[in-house]
């Protein structure tokens, strides 16, 4: 390594192509995520549920070993439920996960003045954004559709192609329901820490969007005496899309079709605050 | 030589200096920044190619917002500038991918590394992931910081984090590196370190530098040509560079009972003249000598009481500027 060279040189070699510049931020986030062990932990976490669900996809394609404890094999039923069950707990899981590593992703960046940094760069901001969201995406994705289809392929290796061919509209609620939630997410967390910039307070403020969001929602719908309060709780709007997507009966108060529209509402929002506070130099007018 | 200054305002001494070509760094043509009803730059117009620009001006002129709307930060609201030859309102990635900034605040990654930091600034730069690291060790050895460059760049000193930004800026190899107020915050003998290294790099030849400071020893000590800024309009503009190779006479009089008369005569001579307080600046016309000053100040009874060979300081160029 030419370390010996203490005076300026140029740089006359091979440049990367431009659409590789957002992984860069991807393999350098990762790098620094799993340097936390609490974090390391936490996702170690999240494949226990999954380990589970192979575990009762097993079993419930062993008769014998079932009868042996006088159990039919209908004490585990592989349907559209079992999924939805799935992706609701591992939903719950990548939230907690979001918790811990959203707010760290653009905060620091902030916080530390470093995004004049990024932009005098070949770098856009659309990139920036790109390369930050794709940690988190990439990091739920691991914990959410990717084994969910694992499973699912388990499933059908087991019970044969005709289950295959009768279900294999799980497999894209699967990956739908997942990447809905993974967007809100990752958006949700982004544009939190973007606008509150000190990382713990953003961690909170994404807890307390939801759990406060749901409380202000029954609030509203017992004031108002009204449904509509839903739409402020994000948790309720998520599950009424994926209970339409695993083709489930529901008493929902407010339609598959509403609750998409609020979802992409807040996605545009989430979107709206980044645009305004991933900037170079904030101009005061 | 391609220097011109065409605003109104500005007062040029580019004419007197000989034409040789050189590719401009920074064209600036009309431009004007607007941030809701607050015009920052007004109508700037010039054409800048020195090794060295120097950007001054005293705080809220518009250095900054200058170099923001180079880098495409800022969207100019008339008018437009070029950077080596590329637009800034249609070409800013091919001006960002030539050109290193080191911004004024603080500006840093936290929980990294400098060489994690640096490599990484390189590879958004386009560098292989093997180059960037490579790169970024030199980098680091070039500024000084080869001793601590394992340390997190949250535990450096100030001095240390402005040598960071330093190493980040040059590590792609830029063909341009914009500087602004690179020795914010620094001690005396810091401050000394990067003046040197800006001087080390400038002289390498490899690259243009431009240095926006409100300190007049910083510019001075690195730069070739001055540009002055004042309340978002050019102030002044100057070529140290070709005023300092130019073979003129200064001379500084300290004189009593100097009156408009001394003056007058002495210009009939052919010398240019400034009057500032009991003191009289000149530069002296080609085969006039100081004898003849002398004879001219005894024929009107002047007394001179000090005589300095002396040209105009930076600070001199900047006090007028700011008068103007």
């Amino acid at each position: 390594m030419a370390v010996y060279r203490r005076t300026y040189t140029s740089y006359a070699g091979a440049l990367t192509p431009a659409w590789s510049r957002s992984l860069v931020l991807f393999r350098y986030a990762r790098r620094n995520l799993f340097r936390s062990k609490l974090q390391t932990a936490l996702f170690v976490l999240c494949f226990f549920y999954p380990l589970l669900c192979l575990m009762g996809i097993y079993l419930a394609h062993n008769l014998s070993f079932l009868e042996r404890f006088g159990a039919a094999n209908q004490i585990i039923k592989i349907d559209s439920k079992f999924f939805f069950i799935f992706i609701s707990v591992q939903g719950a899981l990548a939230f907690v996960l979001t918790a811990f590593v959203g707010p760290g992703l653009i905060s620091p960046d902030i916080a530390n003045g470093a995004l004049p940094l990024y932009f005098c760069r070949p770098f856009s901001r659309a990139e920036y954004v790109l390369g930050k969201a794709s940690v988190l995406a990439i990091l739920l994705s691991q914990i959410t559709w990717i084994p969910g289809l694992v499973l699912f392929v388990v499933q059908s290796s087991l019970a044969g192609p005709s289950w295959t061919w009768d279900h294999l509209w799980i497999a894209g609620s699967l990956i739908i329901s997942s990447l809905i939630w993974i967007a809100i997410l990752s958006l949700l967390a982004m544009a939190l820490s973007a606008w509150v910039k000190w990382r713990v307070v953003a961690g909170a403020l994404l807890l307390a969007v939801m759990f406060f969001g749901a409380g202000f929602a029954q609030a509203v719908n017992a004031v108002m005496r009204t449904q509509a309060g839903h739409f402020f709780n994000i948790t309720y709007l998520m599950t009424t899309v994926w209970t339409s997507l695993f083709q489930l009966d529901s008493d929902r108060s407010i339609t598959s079709g509403e609750a998409w529209v609020a979802l992409l509402v807040y996605c545009g929002i989430c979107l709206a605050l980044l645009v305004r506070k991933v900037r170079a130099y904030e101009v005061v007018r | 030589m391609s220097t011109a200054i065409q605003n109104g305002a500005a007062e040029s001494t580019n004419e007197q200096t000989a034409a040789a070509p050189r590719t401009p760094v920074i064209e600036l043509q009309n431009l004007s920044v607007r941030f809701g009803s607050r015009e920052i730059l007004k109508n700037l117009a010039c054409s800048l190619g020195g090794r060295a620009i120097g950007l001054l001006g005293p705080n809220g002129a518009g250095k900054s917002t200058l170099i923001n709307t180079l880098l495409g930060f800022y969207k100019p609201s008339s008018g437009s500038a070029r950077v080596l030859g590329y637009d800034i309102r249609s070409e800013t990635r091919s001006i960002r991918s030539l050109v290193g900034y080191m911004p004024e605040n603080d500006a840093f990654i936290s929980r990294m590394s400098a060489v994690s930091f640096v490599q990484m600034m390189a590879e958004l730069s386009g560098l292989p992931p093997a180059a960037a690291l490579e790169r970024a060790h030199e980098a680091l050895f070039c500024v000084g910081l080869a001793e601590a460059r394992y340390r997190e760049i949250g535990t450096y000193s100030l001095g240390m984090k402005q040598l960071a930004k330093l190493a980040q800026a040059i590590v792609h190899g830029p063909k341009l590196l914009i500087l602004d107020e690179p020795t914010n915050g620094l001690d005396p003998s810091a401050r000394q370190r990067m003046i040197r290294m800006i001087r080390d790099i400038r002289d390498s030849r490899q690259l243009q530098i431009v240095l926006c400071s409100h300190l007049l020893r910083d510019v001075e000590d690195t730069c070739e040509e001055v540009l002055i800024l004042k309340q978002g309009r050019i102030a002044h503009y100057s070529n140290l560079e070709e005023e300092r190779n130019a073979n003129k006479r200064f001379l500084e009089l300290e004189t009593y009972g100097a009156n408009g008369d001394f003056t007058e005569a002495i210009e009939k001579l052919g010398c240019e003249c400034a009057v500032t307080a009991n003191r009289l600046k000149m530069i002296l016309a080609d085969g006039i000598e100081i004898r003849d000053i002398y004879r001219l100040a005894a024929e009107r009874d002047v007394r001179i009481r000090r005589l300095n060979f002396r040209r105009d300081t930076l600070e001199d160029i900047f006090l007028k500027a700011m008068e103007s």
